[in-house]
C-alpha cells in the first residue's frame, strides 16, 4: 500500500466561514464515503481564495499564490495499492463532475503532531 | 564453433522479434525497468560469445530470458540492502488463478510456494508483453514519454536512435525516458493488463501511441525526407504484436488495416526528387496491392460489428480512397457518409476538416469552403497547417486566386517538412502567378 495526496482544484472552496451544512453537503458525503471504506488517511478542507495570503521574498500579497481560474480548495491523503487504484478513488470526487478536477501525487513522507493524531 | 555471421544474424533476428518478450519477462523478475533493461542488454551481449561456441539455441528467446533473469536475480541478491529502499515495480497482488505460476522467481510472500522445476523456462511462462505495453502507454505518462518508452522498452530501440527519429537532442530524450521510468516506480503505475472495465480506454492510449509512431514515420514532422521508414516498420511490428496478443479486439484490426492502406501508397507519395505527389496524381499501379487486399479483408470483417470504432472507420475511409481505379471515380458520397459515422465516434475538428474534401466533390467547393471557414472560426485547428492548405485548394477551385495565395502562404508558415513545403510553394506559385 502507498499513500497518495489528492489536491482538489476548483473555482473556489465551498468552505467559507459562513457556509451552511447544505453548502458543503456533497463534500461531506464524499469524505464520509472515503472514511467509511477505510482509504482515508487525513483530510483538510480550506477556506475560500479570499482568505488566502501569499508570501514571496520581498512581498506579501492578498490571494492565492498562482493567479488562476482554479485554486486548491482542499486536500486529503488516501491509501491505495497502486496508481490505478488511487486514480479510481480520486475520480469519484464530486468536483470532477462539477467543472473542477483533482491532482494525485504520491506522498513522500509526512508528520502530524501526536496530539493532532 | 558456429559461423560468426550466422550468430550475428540470429542475434539480430532475436533482437527484432523477441526483445519485448525477453524484457517483459525479465521485468517481472527484476521488478525494476532499469535493471531489467540492463540485464536483457547483457544477455544479448553474452549470447554473441556463447552462441559462437555452443551453437545457436533452438529457442533463442528462452535462452535470452533465462540469461537475463539469472543476471537480475544475481543483482537482487547482491544489492538486496540497496534495493530494499528503492520503489519497485508494482504487480497486482492477487490474480494467480488464471495464470500459470511458472513465471518469475518467487520474490515476496505472494510468490512463495509457487516455485516449480520449470520456473526458469520461459516457454512455459505467460506472455508478459501486454503488461509491458500497457505500462509504457499508461495515461499518467506524457504522450511523448509513452512513445519514447514504447520504442525503448517494447521495440528495443536504442535511446540515441529514438532521439534522432524525433529530432531531439540525445540527453533530452534520455532524460524523458528516465523520468517516465522513475514515475512508473514512484507513483506505482502497476505492471499489469487493465481489467476488462478499463480496457477500452487504456487500449485507446496504446493504439494512439502506435498511430503516433506511424504518423511520425509516415510524415516526418520536419526534416528533408517525407517518410522515416524505420518508424513505420516499428509501428507495423507493434501492430502485428498487438494483433497476436489481442486477436479479438476490432480496433486493433482496424488500426492494422489503416496502417496497411496508408503504407501501401508509400512508393508513390513522393517523386524521385522527394517532392510530394497529390493523391489525385499518384500512380495507382505502383500501390502495394497485397497490403491493400489484406486491409480490405480486415475492414470488411470489422465493419460487420455493431458499432465500428475510430480506427476501423478511418481504415474504411482510406481503403475507399484507394479502391477507385482513379481519383475522379472515387465514391465521394460514400466517403462523406463514412466521415459522418467517424465524427459520431470521434468528434474531432481534424476529421471535420478531412470531410470537407469529399464534401467539395459531392456538394461543390462553395459548400466545403463554408464548412472549412466554420472550423476556422471555431479556433480548434489554430496552427494546424492542413486547414489553410485545404482552404487554399478550395479557393483556387473557385477561381479566387488571390485569396488562395494568401492561404497557401499561411500554410507554408506552419509547415516544417521540406517535401510538404516544396509542394505548397509550387501551389502558391500557381495561384499567385494567375491573379483573379
Amino acid at each position: 500500500m502507498a499513500q497518495y495526496a489528492v489536491l482538489i482544484y476548483t473555482h473556489d472552496s465551498a468552505h467559507a466561514p459562513e457556509a451552511t451544512p447544505e453548502d458543503i453537503e456533497s463534500c461531506d458525503r464524499h469524505s464520509d464515503e472515503l472514511t467509511g471504506s477505510g482509504v482515508m488517511v487525513a483530510a483538510y478542507a480550506l477556506t475560500p481564495r479570499d482568505m488566502a495570503t501569499s508570501v514571496r521574498e520581498n512581498m506579501i500579497t492578498d490571494g492565492p499564490f498562482i493567479d488562476s481560474k482554479e485554486v486548491v480548495a482542499g486536500f486529503y491523503v488516501i491509501e491505495a495499492p497502486d496508481l490505478d487504484a488511487a486514480l479510481a478513488i480520486a475520480k469519484t470526487n464530486p468536483v470532477v463532475r462539477d467543472g473542477g478536477g483533482v491532482e494525485v501525487r504520491p506522498v513522500h513522507s509526512s508528520y502530524l503532531r501526536p496530539e493532532n493524531r | 564453433m558456429t559461423d560468426a555471421a550466422a550468430v550475428e544474424a540470429a542475434l539480430a533476428d532475436a533482437h527484432r522479434r523477441e526483445w519485448a518478450r525477453v524484457l517483459a519477462a525479465t521485468a517481472r523478475t527484476a521488478r525494476d525497468l532499469d535493471l531489467a533493461e540492463e540485464c536483457v542488454q547483457e544477455a544479448y551481449a553474452s549470447a554473441l560469445r556463447s552462441w559462437a561456441t555452443a551453437g545457436i539455441p533452438d529457442n533463442p528467446a528462452a535462452w535470452l530470458t533465462t540469461a537475463a533473469r539469472r543476471r537480475a536475480i544475481d543483482v537482487i541478491r547482491r544489492e538486496s540492502a540497496l534495493r530494499a529502499r528503492l520503489p519497485l515495480l508494482v504487480e497486482p497482488e492477487a490474480e494467480p488463478a488464471q495464470e500459470p505460476p511458472s513465471d518469475a522467481e518467487p520474490r515476496g510472500q505472494w510468490r512463495e510456494g509457487q516455485r516449480r522445476e520449470d520456473a526458469m523456462d520461459p516457454t512455459q511462462a505467460p506472455d508478459d508483453r501486454l503488461r509491458l505495453i500497457f505500462t509504457c502507454c499508461h495515461p499518467a505518462l506524457a504522450a511523448d514519454a509513452q512513445v519514447a518508452l514504447t520504442l525503448r522498452l517494447v521495440c528495443g530501440v536504442a535511446t540515441p536512435d529514438i532521439a534522432r527519429a524525433f529530432l531531439v537532442a540525445e540527453p533530452t530524450m534520455a532524460a524523458r525516458i528516465t523520468r517516465a521510468k522513475k514515475k512508473i516506480a514512484v507513483a506505482r503505475i502497476p505492471y499489469r493488463v487493465p481489467r476488462p472495465a478499463e480496457l477500452p480506454e487504456r487500449l485507446r492510449a496504446v493504439l494512439n501511441v502506435v498511430h503516433l509512431l506511424f504518423t511520425a514515420g509516415h510524415t516526418a514532422p520536419s526534416g528533408p525526407s517525407l517518410v522515416r521508414a524505420d518508424l513505420v516498420e516499428r509501428a507495423m511490428h507493434l501492430t502485428r504484436m498487438l494483433r497476436e496478443l489481442m486477436p479479438d479486439e476490432t480496433e486493433v484490426r482496424g488500426l492494422h488495416a489503416l496502417l496497411l492502406v496508408t503504407d501501401a501508397r508509400r512508393a508513390t507519395r513522393a517523386d524521385a526528387r522527394g517532392r510530394l505527389i497529390r493523391l489525385a496524381d499518384q500512380d495507382r499501379s505502383r500501390w502495394d496491392l497485397a497490403a491493400l487486399a489484406e486491409a480490405e479483408a480486415l475492414i470488411t470483417g470489422c465493419l460487420r460489428t455493431a458499432r465500428p470504432g475510430r480506427y476501423v472507420l478511418q481504415a474504411a475511409i482510406a481503403s475507399l480512397y484507394a479502391e477507385a481505379p482513379d481519383y475522379e471515380q472515387t465514391d465521394w458520397p460514400q466517403l462523406v457518409a463514412l466521415y459522418d459515422k467517424l465524427l459520431g465516434v470521434w468528434p474531432s475538428p481534424v476529421v471535420a476538416l478531412n470531410r470537407a474534401v469529399p464534401l467539395a466533390m459531392v456538394a461543390g467547393p462553395e459548400a466545403a469552403l463554408a464548412e472549412v471557414q466554420r472550423l476556422e472560426r471555431d479556433g480548434g485547428l489554430a496552427g494546424y497547417q492542413y486547414l489553410p492548405a485545404v482552404k487554399a485548394d478550395l479557393l483556387a477551385r473557385l477561381g479566387r486566386n488571390a485569396d488562395a495565395a494568401d492561404a497557401y502562404r499561411q500554410a507554408l508558415e506552419l509547415t516544417a517538412n521540406e517535401a510538404e513545403r516544396a509542394f505548397l510553394t509550387d501551389r502558391l506559385a500557381g495561384a499567385a502567378g494567375d491573379p483573379a
